[in-house]
């Protein structure tokens, strides 16, 4: 079973890689982009029949390594 | 005095510190990450470079590593850890020490001489410097300090931040941060000052050759608070 994780930056954490993509952008005259925010995504094979079960695991993955909690945020899709 | 420094796959600094502790008089061994355990040591180097290439953060996975679970016991005892350059950033992801290296501000990878002020010198790697504050040298691309609010106030009011980056002169602000870090943090402590986590090489200026020789005062002072 695969399950897919996005990572994300939180709110209000500078994300100096979104802003230069953003200012790329707004220069090929993408003029009407605010902001990008740049994350991570992960897709991860577990073997496991039950999805709640693999979600559990990958949400201990999560908090474990994948995401730094400090700035952060993970979404299990 | 023994020493142990050790070395991740990456690792890039581990022969520099290893020259630099021998030069001041530590029995230095180097440990490979693999290993269970660690040879009888007084202090525990993580050393700087790129390891595991920075994959998924800098230092995390090297925060997983064999050798880690030593290292955190070592400094739950009170022994002395300490992490330069990606060595902090594997120190903050083991949870030893509080928050997160970021991506430096602008970008780019810095790599330059710069001043430190000491804020900190009850404690046994700066007691016994004259000197409050000291030309080093960095070299990253992720040195921009980060923590939440509530870290902050706690590294604050427990005098945990050990160094910060200033000019020749002492004065911290905003033109003399290279990398954006929160209120100019390049190293910090944990609660008992036995783990200090800094961006800045003091085994990079350990002779006059080497552009200067402020890193030889860390060193001495760290030998000397052994005796």
């Amino acid at each position: 079973m695969i399950i897919k994780v996005i990572v994300t930056l939180k709110k209000g954490v500078l994300d100096p890689q979104g802003k230069a993509i953003q200012q790329t952008l707004n220069g090929m005259n993408f003029s009407n982009i605010d902001s990008v925010r740049q994350g991570k995504f992960f897709e991860i094979s577990v073997k496991e029949e039950s999805e709640s079960k693999a979600k559990l695991q990958v949400d201990e993955m999560c908090k474990k390594l994948l995401a730094n909690l400090v700035i952060e945020n993970y979404k299990i899709i | 005095m023994k020493s142990s420094v050790i070395i991740f796959p990456g690792s890039n600094c581990d022969r520099d510190m290893d020259v630099a502790l021998k030069k001041f008089g530590f029995k230095n061994k180097m440990v490979w990450h693999n290993d269970k355990s660690i040879p009888k040591s007084d202090l525990i180097v993580l050393p700087g470079g790129f390891s595991y290439g920075d994959y998924l953060r800098c230092g995390s996975i090297a925060s997983k590593s064999k050798i880690i679970k030593s290292v955190i016991e070592f400094a739950n005892s009170g022994g002395l850890v300490l992490g330069i350059c990606n060595g902090f950033q594997i120190l903050t992801e083991t949870g030893l020490l509080p928050g997160i290296l970021q991506q430096n501000k602008y970008l780019n990878f810095i790599c330059k001489n710069i001043y430190v002020k000491i804020k900190n010198k009850k404690n046994k790697y700066f007691k016994d410097i004259k000197k409050d504050i000291l030309e080093l040298h960095i070299a990253h691309n992720e040195g921009n300090y980060f923590c939440t609010n509530d870290e902050l106030k706690s590294l604050e009011n427990n005098n945990q931040i050990a160094v910060t980056y200033c000019d020749s002169k002492g004065l911290e602000n905003e033109k003399n941060n290279p990398n954006g870090a929160i209120k100019n943090i390049a190293g910090i402590f944990n609660k008992d000052k036995n783990v200090l986590g800094m961006m800045p090489h003091p085994e990079r200026m350990i002779d006059k050759c080497l552009s200067g020789e402020d890193g030889s005062l860390f060193f001495e002072s760290l030998l000397k608070n052994f005796r």
